[in-house]
Order: C-alpha cells, then structure tokens, then sequence
C-alpha cells in the first residue's frame, strides 16, 4: 500500500466538499478517478498534497509512509510535497512558469529536495527530459515553455513532477487541453512511468475512454463521495452503481446506438 | 445550390516582426440547407480561423465565401445587414455580457430578426430551460446553461446558418453530447444549415451528416459520416480515429501518432501530411494533392 485515503472530509467555510472518500494507491498502479466536475475529484488530489484553498477544514487520514498528511507540521509536508508526492495539472499552459526556463523549473525543486550540486541536477534534469521524449534534450534544458507545443508541455510538467523520483503521482485531468493525438502519447508516457518506477498514479479525468485506457483500478466520485470501485473491467463493463452506469450511458456512443 | 460555399479560402494571420502565418490554405467546403456538417481537426490546424472567416471576423486574403450566393464582406463597426448566419463561440463564460439579463441579450436577436411575435422566454424553453430564467445573469448558470442560452441567442436572429465554434470544449463530458444534439436538432428543426467545430470525433459523429477533416489549413477528407468514420481513407484521418481511448475497459492504449503539428508559417513541401505520415510516398514529398475529397496521393481521383 502507497498511500491510503480514509474517510477523508472537507468543508470550505461549513460547505461539505467531499462527505468521506476513501482510497487506495498501490505501487505501479494507475488508479483512476472519474465524475462529473463539482463531484469533489480534484479536491481529493488536492488534499493530498495539503493544497486546499483557505478555510478547508478536513478530518479523516491519508496515510502515506506511516503517516497522516493531515496532521504534518507544514514543514514536514513541505518535505513530502514536490518530494515524494507529485502532481500534474490539466492546463500545462499554466502550470509552468512563463518566465523560467524549463531547466530551472525542473532543477529548483531537485536541488531542494535532493540536495543536488548544480551540474548533477543540470545532468539528472537532461535526463527526465529525454526519459519523456522531448527531442533535443539539452537543447530544450535552456528554452521556455512558449517554445513548446501543448503536449510537449504536459511531458515537461510530467517531468517536473517526475524530478525527485516520487512514490505517488497525482494527475489532474492531465490530458484534458490536449488533443487526441497528443493525449495518446501522454497516456503511454504515464502508463510506461508507473510500469517502469513503480510510481502509484490517481488519475483524474472525466473521460471515461481515458480511463479505460490506463486505470487499473477505477472510481467513480459523486456529490463528495465515491459511490464505486473496482478493477477497470468490471466498472466500465458491469457497473454496480446506477449513477456509473448513467456516465456511461451519456457518452456518445451509446447514445448513438439508442438513435439508430 | 448549397446555403454556404466556401471556395479556396486562404486567410493570413500577419503579425508585425514575424513571419506571415497561413492559417487557412486553400480550403473548400460546403454547407446546404439543413445539413450539419462537422468541421474537426487538432488545435492549430485552421478550423477556427476558418469558422471566423464564415462570419466575417476574419479578413480574407484569397478565394470566396459565399452565403446564399452573396459574398460574405467583412464584419466592420457598421450595422449589419447580413444576420443570417450566427455563430455559438467556444467559450459560454467569456461569450455573454456578465453586465445584462439572459433575457435582455436575447431579446438583442429578435430584433435583429424583426421577430415581434417571439419573446426570450419561448427561445430559453427550446433549448431546454425554464421560462424563468430570462430575469437572471449569466453568472448564475453553469456551463452546460450558458452555453444554451448563447445557442438560444444565436437562433433568436433566425440564422440560415449556424455556426458552432467548439461550442461544447468548455463543458463537462455529460453536457457536451447533450449540447451538441440540441444544436443538431434545433438547427435541422428550422431548416438552418449547420457547420459544427469540433476536435471530439466522437462527438462529430453523433451529431453531422457530413465530416470534413482539416490538417494545417487544409480539408484533407470530406465524406457522409458513417463512411468516414467506418472507413477513413486519408492516413491522417485513420490516425485521429484510432487515437481515440474507447471506454471498454479493455486497457487498450490508443495508438500515437508521431510527431507534431508543423509550424504553419513554414510548411512542409509537398503533401503538408508526410513527415507524419506512416504510407510516405516519395510524391508526397514533392507535390501538393489539391484534389478532393480526399486529398492524398493513395487516393488519386482516376
């Protein structure tokens, strides 16, 4: 077990959030979270990492390492975040930083963590670049992220978050902005990382066909809590839960076989 | 004779210091009377940029538009005569006034119509919303809403043509084939003919009759949908298709296609598809195919 989530609450000034979601990453596994936006997914990855906005109040336990990331002093936490616990964002436009080179971005936080001398990090950093299969790895360590397309944005975000060799990955909605040519390498970039380092991934994402592609296990989160999971086959196939059944049901696909 | 005639159209995007970028290359479409045509293709290849055109938003640096047989003139400050063809922009947050009612902006597209008989109210309960609505701001909707009242906006002025401008990429998956149905339905309900934009295929296809694929500024594939989706013939179609992860729960990864979209300042010579493409001839690389409707060297009309 990678890193445990129980019963885990969140209110925003007395507003309920999640109403006790539970889960469970285990190593070189893509856990796959879906539902609709406002069902509380992304606040789950986000309570992970300790990033709720202002006035969250949580109770519950993510346990991860022997501890509970709820109760960790805020210099603790800082250690685990970035460190040992990573995330990618859906609009990689917007996650790095316009005005810092990709190798400073991808640096910073090594050197931080790892306590990394400049020429290592430099040589580590290169190497996470080619590992996501940037062209020109050496090259691309000096430019900035508007010399880069979208997709090869999102694998500089993977990178960045890949940098410090972490346990967990969360991933939000990361191919989201992309297009589907673009999303398909991404998704075999994700599946061949957590193959490889043994990385627990929580795949966020709305898109079922997403999910079906990656997850190993897949849950399905509404109005704050996760009504279903199970292995990727049997959710999406014979699913339990009236409400997952209603997502699949809306996807275009089946309504094109009802018109028909 | 087709609702929209859209022939050679090449618009240049010329920025001060930089190179001029051909966003549409020379592209022919089609659009008749109560025909939904699906206009897809990745991001950068054109397909805004064309849809702008349509209207008028875009200057036109070559070929014609024509709409009813009228060239389409430039959108300028003046007021317009030509309201017969309304556009739904991608974005619904972005696209209505946050400052006025739902009402009020639609009440803006029955008098463009000189519609006195309708009221906002009968426009909102076609697309699906209450009557009551009409008295609220746009910030009091979600998405999915939004982007109905634009749709109700845009029908309010009668369009003959509507155009759909990745009208449902800001919305939630369970919104998006619902929005996209309605615009096929109350576009082929009035007769109006519709040009839909899209990078979701799979949404495409539920809702057009026909499917155009763009790839950097031109149409690489037009053809009914069912025969593009069952059998794409262009290589880049066939790359677009099978890139899209069906929701099985089989675990199969969607293949790739490699590469990325070339620069459109600097295209390649030839076929603007052969770095890219898996069936590369050596004509490809020499000569453009600028014949339809498929527009690749596999596919020579005899």
């Amino acid at each position: 077990m990678s890193l445990r989530i129980t019963d885990l609450k969140v209110d925003i000034h007395g507003r309920p959030i999640l109403k006790g979601v539970s889960l469970d990453l285990r190593a070189g596994q893509v856990h796959g979270l879906a539902g609709e936006s406002g069902s509380g997914k992304t606040m789950t990855g986000l309570a992970v990492l300790g990033l709720l906005p202002h006035g969250a109040r949580t109770s519950g336990a993510i346990d991860f390492d022997g501890r509970n990331l709820l109760d960790l002093p805020p210099k603790e936490l800082n250690r685990v975040r970035g460190g040992q616990i990573a995330m990618v964002f859906q609009d990689p436009a917007t996650s790095l930083h316009p005005m810092l080179t990709v190798g400073r971005q991808l640096t910073e936080h090594m050197r931080h963590h790892l306590g990394l001398g400049r020429a290592e990090a430099r040589e580590r950093a290169v190497e996470l670049l080619g590992k996501v299969r940037i062209p020109g790895a050496a090259e691309a360590f000096g430019r900035y992220p508007h010399q880069f397309s979208g997709g090869m944005r999102q694998r500089i975000a993977i990178a960045v978050a890949l940098a410090c060799s972490p346990k967990v990955l969360i991933a939000d909605e990361p191919t989201t902005a992309l297009d589907v040519t673009v999303q398909a390498g991404i998704l075999r970039l994700l599946r061949g990382l957590c193959d490889e380092l043994g990385l627990a991934v929580l795949l966020v994402t709305h898109d079922l066909g997403v999910m079906s592609a990656v997850a190993d296990e897949v849950s399905v989160m509404k109005d704050g809590l996760v009504v279903e999971t199970g292995p990727r086959g049997r959710v999406l196939r014979e699913p339990e839960h009236p409400y997952t059944r209603a997502l699949l049901d809306s996807l275009p696909e089946s309504v094109r076989e009802e018109r028909t | 004779m087709s609702l929209l005639t859209v022939d050679d159209l090449v618009v240049e995007h010329r920025t001060p210091g930089r190179p001029v970028v051909r966003a549409v290359a020379g592209a022919s479409l089609t659009v008749a009377a109560g025909e939904v045509v699906g206009l897809v293709g990745e991001s950068g290849c054109g397909k805004s940029t064309l849809a702008r055109a349509v209207c008028g938003l875009n200057p036109v640096t070559q070929g014609a538009i024509r709409f009813e047989g009228q060239p389409v003139t430039p959108l300028g400050l003046r007021r317009r005569k030509l309201t017969g063809i309304q556009m739904v922009f991608q974005d619904p947050y972005s696209s209505l006034n946050p400052r006025r009612r739902v009402g009020d902006q639609i009440a803006d597209g029955l008098r463009v119509a000189g519609d006195t008989a309708s009221v906002p109210e009968d426009l909102l309960e076609r697309v699906g919303l209450p009557r009551d609505f009409a008295g609220r701001h746009p910030h009091e909707f979600s998405g999915g809403q939004r982007q109905r009242i634009a749709i109700a906006r845009a029908l309010a002025a009668r369009p003959r043509l509507l155009i759909g401008d990745e009208p449902i990429s800001a919305l939630d998956a369970s919104a998006q084939a619902q929005v996209a149905t309605l615009m096929r339905d109350l576009a082929v309900e009035s007769g109006a003919g519709l040009l839909f934009i899209s990078h979701d295929l799979s949404v495409v296809r539920l809702i057009a009759d026909r499917i155009a694929v763009m790839y950097l500024g031109k149409i690489v594939e037009v053809g009914p949908t069912a025969e593009v989706w069952d059998a794409p013939r262009h290589p880049y179609t066939q790359a677009l298709l099978r890139a899209i992860p069906a929701p099985d729960g089989l675990g199969v990864l969607p293949a790739e296609l490699a590469g990325d979209v070339p620069d459109p300042a600097d295209p390649p010579p030839g076929c603007r598809f052969n770095p890219r493409c898996p069936q590369v001839m050596d004509i490809c690389r020499d000569k453009e195919p600028d014949f339809g409707p498929v527009a690749c060297w596999l596919h020579e009309p005899a």
